[in-house]
């Protein structure tokens, strides 16, 4: 059984809620959970892949709808798609952090005038400071991020938290909360024409408690 | 700017979003141009071309896109590529045709600037062909515009189509209506020109409205289908909704067939005032165009006339053909 629909579905961490709500919506996603090196279920009509990759696959109508976290489509402003429904797992919080102690960044700023940032949400990062009035210079990073500020190669860093464990582990203390991020449901903007009532059949279905 | 690759190799880059066309596209992409031609000809539209620089000043008296290409003339003004045809052709009315009689009907194929990022579809340099129709109001203006759009998409051999209606005043008197200040309004509109439905329901939730009411504004503007969806809509918006009837009922049966009432269509362009329209297809994600009325337009250029109007993208149009072609 399909919906009619081809749904864009995260792997990681949101993966084993999104199946939870496929299954409520009638589909048999059993295969998804055993076998994770599959990536396209045709016969239920979904196909998985990174949580970033979520917003391409929708905007360009490869798939009609999709459930990526708000995180990714905050860094991704640009991507032409609805957003119809927060689905409310996958909480966790955008935050600015640093070494515990005197503030390094408020010092940066104060003496140097500009503060140097460490994330992997650049766009995020740099729209927050723009509209706090803050000079700011965005360091890219793709892999551990709490490194950064621990080896004197930034002050500050913007990144994703659910639980804050990782930051307590390296002496990094939250300053700033710049969002709360849930999962979304988005679809594609002529999907959401042409598809209109399998969609809000759909959402329907996910909105009733 | 030129570059080496090796010591034989040299390239000679060209600006992000602009593209070169070779022969045997360009054969394609001719085959669609002459389709849509030989529509709006035969329907009475006369091909103009405008100045692809105009001065900034004038252009941004239109209120359409900003232009994203500006240079200094040999006098130090402003001139900035157009980002549409409808802000050209509305100065062009109001300065070469200052007293003839009305309805005035123009069609063009032209490349227009706009500083997107560059996808599928979509340059930074594109082609559009469309029409405009000046001097005649809705409903009758508005159902002349959507036949010559059904007409000149099926000469392209397009099949899959359907169009898009909505109105572009419909959600702000439905706002206006329940007491929400237009400072509020705003707010609510960008969500919803922005397409997000959580934003949208959000911000209903933080104002002090009934739970009936709050539902009704986050409801209407979902609300799209056949001509059925249209009996949900009562109230406030019935005056919009009625006018939406007036347009379709004098579409002839292969138009009217074609529509998908809309009552969220928000067109992101400032001069839209009455009923907007979009143009889908199944095989392409993206609409392959839209237009709509714009009847304040014509008076900022001092020539006060009801119009309407549409663009194609025609790369999105031939994306689409080549995609229904490679379905069959």
């Amino acid at each position: 059984v399909s919906l009619g629909l081809t749904i864009a579905v995260p792997r990681g961490a949101l993966l084993k809620d999104t199946l939870d709500h496929l299954d409520a919506l009638g589909l048999d996603t059993s295969e998804i959970r055993t076998n994770d090196r599959k990536l396209l279920f045709g016969d239920i009509g979904v196909v998985t892949m990174r949580p970033s990759d979520v917003p391409t696959y929708v905007e360009a109508g490869a798939a009609d709808v999709g459930i990526t976290g708000k995180d990714v489509l905050t860094e991704q402003p640009e991507r032409d798609v609805y957003e119809l429904l927060d689905l409310g797992f996958g909480r966790c919080r955008m935050i600015f952090a640093t070494v515990d102690g005197p503030d390094p960044s408020a010092e940066a700023l104060r003496r140097l005038g500009v503060m140097r940032v460490a994330t992997k949400y650049y766009k995020t990062a740099a729209a927050y400071f723009e509209q706090t009035g803050r000079q700011a210079e965005i360091v890219e990073v793709k892999g551990s991020v709490e490194l950064a500020p621990l080896t004197g190669l930034v002050e500050a860093i913007v990144d994703l938290t659910a639980t804050g464990t990782t930051l307590r582990e390296n002496n990094l203390v939250i300053r700033e909360e710049l969002f709360v991020s849930t999962a979304r449901l988005i679809a594609n903007p002529v999907s959401h024409k042409l598809k209109a009532a399998a969609i809000d059949a759909m959402l329907e279905k996910l909105r009733a408690p | 700017v030129t570059r080496h690759l090796d010591a034989r190799t040299t390239i000679h880059p060209i600006p992000s979003g602009t593209r070169d066309v070779l022969p045997d596209e360009m054969r394609e992409l001719r085959d669609i141009t002459e389709a849509v031609r030989g529509v709006f000809e035969l329907d009475g539209y006369g091909e103009v071309w405008t100045p692809a620089l105009e001065y900034e000043t004038v252009l941004g008296r239109g209120g359409g896109a900003p232009p994203a290409y500006r240079v200094f003339d040999d006098h130090g003004e402003v001139l900035a590529l157009r980002t549409d045809m409808t802000v050209p052709i509305a100065r062009l009315v109001a300065t070469r045709y200052p007293t003839a009689e009305p309805p005035l009907r123009f069609c063009y194929f032209a490349h227009v600037y706009r500083g997107v990022r560059p996808h599928r579809g979509q340059n930074r340099e594109f082609l559009q062909a469309g029409i405009e129709l000046v001097g005649s109001p809705a409903p009758d203006g508005t159902a002349e515009a959507l036949s010559v759009l059904c007409h000149a998409l099926t000469a392209t051999g397009l099949r899959g189509y359907r169009i898009g209606l909505g109105d572009a005043s419909l959600y702000r008197t439905l706002l206006r209506s329940y007491g929400v200040e237009d400072a509020v309004g705003d707010r609510l509109l960008l969500a919803l020109v922005a397409r997000d439905f959580v934003a949208l329901e959000s911000e209903l939730a933080r104002l002090e409205l009934d739970d009936a009411d709050a539902q009704q504004l986050l409801r209407v503007p979902q609300i799209r289908g056949g001509p059925d969806v249209l009996n949900d809509a009562q109230g406030p918006v019935a005056e919009a909704v009625a006018g939406l009837r007036r347009v379709h009922g004098l579409l002839a049966p292969e138009v009217a067939d074609r529509v998908i009432f809309d009552l969220g269509l928000a067109r992101d362009l400032g001069y839209y005032t009455g009923a907007v329209f979009e143009v889908y297809d199944p095989a392409l994600g993206a609409p392959l165009g839209g237009g709509g009325r714009y009847d304040d337009l014509l008076g900022r250029f001092g020539r006060p006339l009801p119009a309407v109007g549409f663009a194609l993208g025609i790369d999105r149009l031939h994306i689409a053909l080549a995609g229904e072609e490679a379905q069959t």
